[in-house]
């Protein structure tokens, strides 16, 4: 089966045309690139999505602090990953790259900050 | 839920606009006034503020940024998710890290940053200009500098500049302005939203919305063609099923307190088709229908503005019509990337650097002119034998286009493109050869796409 998928790789948004064929193998065409056939191979068999979000911290001088996942996470556990922040709070001080959640559900996938936010004066 | 694990307990000062501990102490009556030399005052600490100082102070030359928030960055800081800085930092990166970035290397240049400092006033004659800013922490100040950066930024345009009829109750914000109450301030805006125009920011907070837990209904846009990327119509709509209505208009806002619903009407040959017409019950309507460069100061001093760009109009140094004063970034034309930002903002940091120092180049510019489906080309000048990094914006959709530069009528150079949209700043040089040799009256170059 035939499926037309916009690349997400880079802003270029390539169309590619996946198709799967028996054993679970795709053929990709339409990338211009290699990461674009790995895209479209892992769009049709396990779709995955970088998070990014806000966490509470203990804090009112930066009260919520950005964080993403390091790597793209498969879609279902999305709503998971989201619900087990936004439940969290995070302990300032905090620096960009600072790990927050190691290996979520064993993905391999981590939650860092995006940005440094101390005590003493505002970033 | 989502959306509960979002909102509850937000903690109490976490309001709007939530300043940092400098702002809550009461101001401190003011004397006098501090009297401040630079060779340059950069206003605004955005991407475009940060760039243009580093290179200015690169160059050797004292410089200053000033800025009324409270931190370096500017928008960067509530644009948090990726997709940031793959041309600039090589890297992908979220908006706060792009920022911090930046805002690294300005400190480890030991630049002077006036932050929580609002700009008053700009007096540009020539010569030296004047600066006054303001803030708690420093009282007034006024600045004398040989050159001045416009880099403020821009502005959102809000449900006046496009004129919905309707109710006016609460619940209808700007996409920007519930960007930063969600990941700033930590508000989720509402639970059932409808989204106006289909621009980037508008998708970003489709999906947005959607992680914190509220229900888009519909993100509706007048043109025939989305004014987002592709790329955010899929992985902001696409994944949450969205739906986008094209060639569609909100008729009317309803609500007393609350915005209760709006009214959605396709467009036929043009015309609104009012026996069409649906109603989408909602608790709040975001707008994301363009940006605007905020140009108070640049009126103030005097800055000649262009009607193609909404900004100042620039030459070949990307030099506004008042000597010295130089603009780059938002302030200048709407840009859809950061990086393009922080290369141009570099880039007239070095004609800074030039002016101050040995000299911008001395030779005629001749005009550079927006030809058929082209809305702007910036900047506005170019100088022969020297080359040139050129922006400007299509007004047509088409794949495999052609890009066309002439001269005097002719044809000096042609380029193909993969994509051509309005969605889609069109970033391309000129080597100085391909400009023509230099000459005291250059023929204006005019440059087209098909």
């Amino acid at each position: 089966m035939e499926h037309e998928i916009i690349c997400l790789g880079c802003p270029n948004g390539c169309h590619l045309l996946c198709t799967s064929k028996p054993g679970g193998a795709v053929d990709v065409t339409g990338n211009t690139c290699d990461r674009g056939a790995d895209y479209g191979r892992e769009e049709l068999l396990e779709p995955k999505r970088t998070v990014t979000a806000v966490v509470r911290t203990d804090s009112p001088r930066v009260p919520w602090i950005s964080v993403k996942t390091t790597r793209p996470l498969a879609k279902p556990l999305i709503p998971e990953l989201l619900e087990e922040l936004y439940r969290a709070t995070a302990a300032l001080p905090a620096r960009r790259g600072d790990r927050f959640i190691e290996n979520f559900r064993n993905t391999g996938v981590d939650v860092v900050f995006t940005r440094t936010a101390s005590l003493e004066e505002a970033t | 839920m989502i959306v509960e694990a979002f909102v509850g307990n937000v903690p109490e000062n976490a309001g709007f606009g939530a300043p940092p501990g400098g702002t809550n102490t009461p101001a401190k009556v003011i004397s006098h006034m501090r009297d401040l030399e630079y060779d340059a005052v950069v206003i605004g600490a955005g991407a475009a503020g940060m760039a243009a100082a580093l290179r200015v102070h690169a160059a050797g030359f004292r410089v200053a940024i000033v800025d009324r928030e409270d931190h370096l960055g500017g928008i960067l800081l509530q644009c948090i998710h990726n997709g940031f800085g793959l041309h600039w930092f090589k890297e992908e990166l979220t908006g706060p890290e792009f920022a911090e970035r930046l805002a690294a290397q300005v400190r480890e240049a030991g630049i002077d940053v006036y932050l929580n400092t609002t700009v008053m006033d700009l007096v540009a004659d020539n010569g030296m200009k004047s600066l006054i800013a303001c803030s708690a922490e420093h009282g007034v100040l006024s600045f004398a500098a040989r050159a001045i950066v416009l880099a403020m930024g821009c502005r959102e345009r809000n449900r006046g500049n496009i004129g919905i009829p309707g109710s006016r109750p609460a619940g209808v914000f700007t996409a920007g302005l519930a960007q930063r109450l969600i990941n700033i301030d930590g508000y989720a805006p509402g639970k059932r939203v409808v989204i106006i125009g289909s621009g980037d920011i508008g998708l970003i907070m489709a999906r947005r919305l959607s992680w914190v837990g509220a229900k888009v209904l519909a993100v509706i846009e007048i043109l025939p063609h989305p004014s987002g990327l592709t790329r955010n119509i899929v992985q902001c709509l696409h994944d949450f099923d969205i739906p986008l209505y094209l060639s569609h208009i909100v008729s009317r806002i309803a609500g007393q307190d609350r915005v209760e619903a709006v009214e959605v009407t396709p467009l036929e040959n043009g015309t609104p088709n009012p026996a069409k017409t649906f109603r989408l019950e909602c608790d709040t309507v975001l707008l994301s229908v363009g940006l605007i460069p905020e140009n108070e100061l640049s009126k103030k001093a005097g800055v000649q503005l262009g009607h193609d760009t909404g900004g100042p109009r620039v030459d070949a140094h990307l030099m506004t019509s008042v000597d010295g004063v130089f603009a780059c970034g938002n302030v200048l034309h709407v840009h859809d990337l950061v990086d393009f930002v922080a290369d141009e903002s570099s880039r007239c940091g070095g004609n800074v650097a030039a002016y101050l120092g040995a000299g911008l180049s001395a030779g005629g510019q001749g005009r550079v002119q927006a030809g058929p489906n082209v809305k702007y080309v910036v900047p506005h000048a170019y100088v022969p034998g020297q080359d040139t990094q050129f922006s400007l914006r299509a007004m047509i959709v088409k794949k495999r286009g052609t890009l066309q530069v002439k001269r005097a009528g002719v044809v000096i150079k042609r380029k193909t493109l993969q994509h051509i949209k309005p969605a889609e700043m069109i970033y391309f040089k000129m080597k100085g050869t391909e400009l023509g040799p230099a000459g005291p009256d250059p023929a204006p170059i005019e440059i087209s796409v098909e």
